[in-house]
């Protein structure tokens, strides 16, 4: 402890026990149960054909829903930080309504408005596309939770990349094009890889916004985070530890994932300082 | 911000157009549109059903029950942020690094996974289970219990708008302050928070609006009792099941008021924070340009 400044032994004391209390003695309990669980019926319970039906869906939903953000998300950070336009402070604010905006809430707005007789599900009901009570439906309620993340993470980058290299590779005759992958893409890479990484994370770990649209079926829209809490109210503790501790296995690596991305992203930008 | 005179990539009126058209387009689709389905659907069956659908007995019940949650967890979150912040940010030690990754872990948990984690602390087969039934003191299926996890919930939110701010602040005021003899907390009261006071109460807001909008914890550890443990989210599922659409909608208004309410207290913050910043530009130290995390 090196400061001159006093409360280190204060304010780690507190700091510590209120993570211990609230955070770690959960996790760890968790942890414990999962390892009562036994290895042999561990394997039987994640590999039963419908925990295995219901990760299929959740992570195969979590990636579309993250292709969708990484597209929209880079297209918003360019478009606020690149375009001077009448209402780019709104639409900077209206990107924050996903996170504010509580899951539940956001699961019944989208459940009616792509209900049979909804706004969105009407017409797309006359061409014969069914999204509430689907697995579109869980892609939709995964993506609009998730939305924030990449631009969240590319907007800072963008706004201090230097017009100098673009510039250079203008002159010489670059493509707009050829500018876009060559040049700026690299550099903001990182950035956009930890955003996509993030609502990845988020997307698999959502529970509210997806237990509203999703019908949740068996084999068909059920997502992990609710067979989960299905086994709770069977009172199946073991397979729900053994579920909850794989959900947590996931976090921890796309944790790992993103520090690992941000200690690269950090490295090349003390090399190019 | 583009800047004037120089032509950067995609400036060119095509570009432009393409680009913008199709992110207003996206965006009013799936933000706007959401947004204003829940007000239409709540007001679908006229004004005075909205105001009856408000005024019942088991939603008046769930409001007190969610402000009741967010009176607790705001006020100790913002206390455990400030702890936090003034510890990783005034000293180094080893294990500063572990330690922040340990403040924000609960951002990285699905809230159904910490749900489950404190039915094993606290429910009857939990780590403490047969000690609290020893004594007869109920957590689970309770209000402590929805207390409890949503402070997990939302402890990560004021110290993670803090603690990049007081990262780039640096601890030259709070040594002077050392040097001219003042104590611990007088630098906390008259230094340091003044210079984060804006993060702080963004923070704070952030956190209620969690708090007040958390699901999936909540349904796992509070066994969803009517009129007893259902907080507002709880009680539009229960609502949107009993197939009362309008009541859950109505509900629903609450929350979404809640969220558009800190959203504007961002936009006035930010207003004031950028003056501030503006003020005191020419004093900032160089190399302060921290990776400040969006939200």
């Amino acid at each position: 402890m090196f400061s001159v400044i006093p409360g280190f032994r204060l304010s780690l004391g507190i700091t510590l026990t209120y993570l211990g209390l609230i955070v770690l003695l959960p996790i760890a309990a968790l942890i414990l149960q999962a390892a009562d669980v036994g290895f042999a019926r561990y394997i039987t319970i994640i590999t039963s054909p419908r925990t295995l039906a219901s990760f299929q869906i959740t992570i195969g939903a979590a990636a579309v829903a993250t292709v969708f953000n990484a597209l929209y998300g880079l297209m918003l950070a360019w478009v606020l930080v690149r375009y001077e336009f009448p209402g780019r402070r709104f639409l900077d604010t209206l990107v924050d309504v996903p996170f504010a905006l509580p899951t539940a809430v956001a699961g019944l707005a989208l459940t009616a408005l792509f209900a049979k007789n909804g706004w969105f599900g009407a017409p797309l009901e006359a061409w014969g596309i069914q999204v509430a009570y689907a697995p579109a439906g869980i892609v939709c309620a995964m993506a609009f939770t998730s939305i924030p993340f990449v631009v969240r993470t590319v907007q800072p980058v963008l706004e201090d990349l230097s017009a100098d290299l673009e510039e250079a590779a203008t002159t010489l005759g670059a493509s707009e094009l050829r500018v876009f992958c060559t040049v700026i893409m690299p550099a903001i890479f990182p950035a956009f890889l930890a955003g996509a990484s993030l609502a990845f994370a988020r997307s698999l770990g959502e529970f509210g916004a997806v237990v509203f649209i999703a019908g949740n079926q068996p084999f068909r829209t059920e997502i992990v985070a609710l067979l989960t809490f299905i086994r709770l109210e069977e009172y199946d503790y073991a397979a729900a530890a053994a579920i909850a501790a794989t959900m947590l296995g996931f976090a921890f690596l796309m944790l790992l994932t993103v520090n690992l991305i941000q200690a690269w992203h950090q490295r090349r930008a003390i090399r190019e300082d | 911000m583009a800047e004037p005179g120089r032509r950067r990539v995609g400036d060119g009126a095509a570009t432009r157009r393409v680009l913008l058209g199709t992110v207003l387009l996206i965006t009013a689709f799936a933000v706007l549109a959401p947004l204003a389905v829940i007000f239409s659907q709540a007001l679908s069956r006229g004004l005075a059903v909205y105001g009856q659908s408000l005024l019942r007995p088991d939603t008046l019940h769930a409001v007190w029950l969610t402000l009741f949650t967010a009176l607790i967890c705001v006020p100790v979150n913002v206390g455990f942020g400030i702890a936090a912040a003034w510890t990783v940010t005034k000293f180094t030690f080893p294990g500063r690094g572990l330690l922040l990754a340990l403040i924000e872990l609960p951002f990285s948990i699905s809230p159904i996974v910490a749900g489950v984690a404190y039915l094993f602390v606290y429910g009857a087969q939990g780590l403490l289970g047969p000690v609290l039934q020893a004594y007869d003191i109920k957590i689970m299926f309770a209000v402590p219990g929805i207390v409890l996890a949503s402070l997990f919930v939302t402890s990560p939110f004021v110290a993670r708008e803090i603690i990049p701010l007081m990262m780039a602040q640096g601890r030259e005021e709070e040594e002077a302050a050392v040097t001219l003899g003042a104590s611990g907390w007088r630098i906390l009261r008259t230094v340091t928070l003044p210079n984060v006071r804006f993060a702080l109460l963004y923070g704070a807001a952030l956190c209620n609006a969690r708090v007040m909008g958390e699901f999936g914890a909540v349904s796992v550890v509070s066994g969803n009792i009517r009129g007893q443990t259902s907080t507002l989210p709880l009680q539009i599922e229960l609502l949107y099941q009993d197939a009362q659409a309008t009541a859950a909608f109505a509900a629903a208004t609450i929350l979404a008021a809640v969220a558009l309410l800190t959203l504007v207290a961002k936009l006035i913050i930010e207003r004031f924070d950028t003056e501030r910043e503006r003020l005191t530009a020419s004093e900032a130290a160089p190399g302060s340009t921290s990776l400040r995390p969006g939200h």
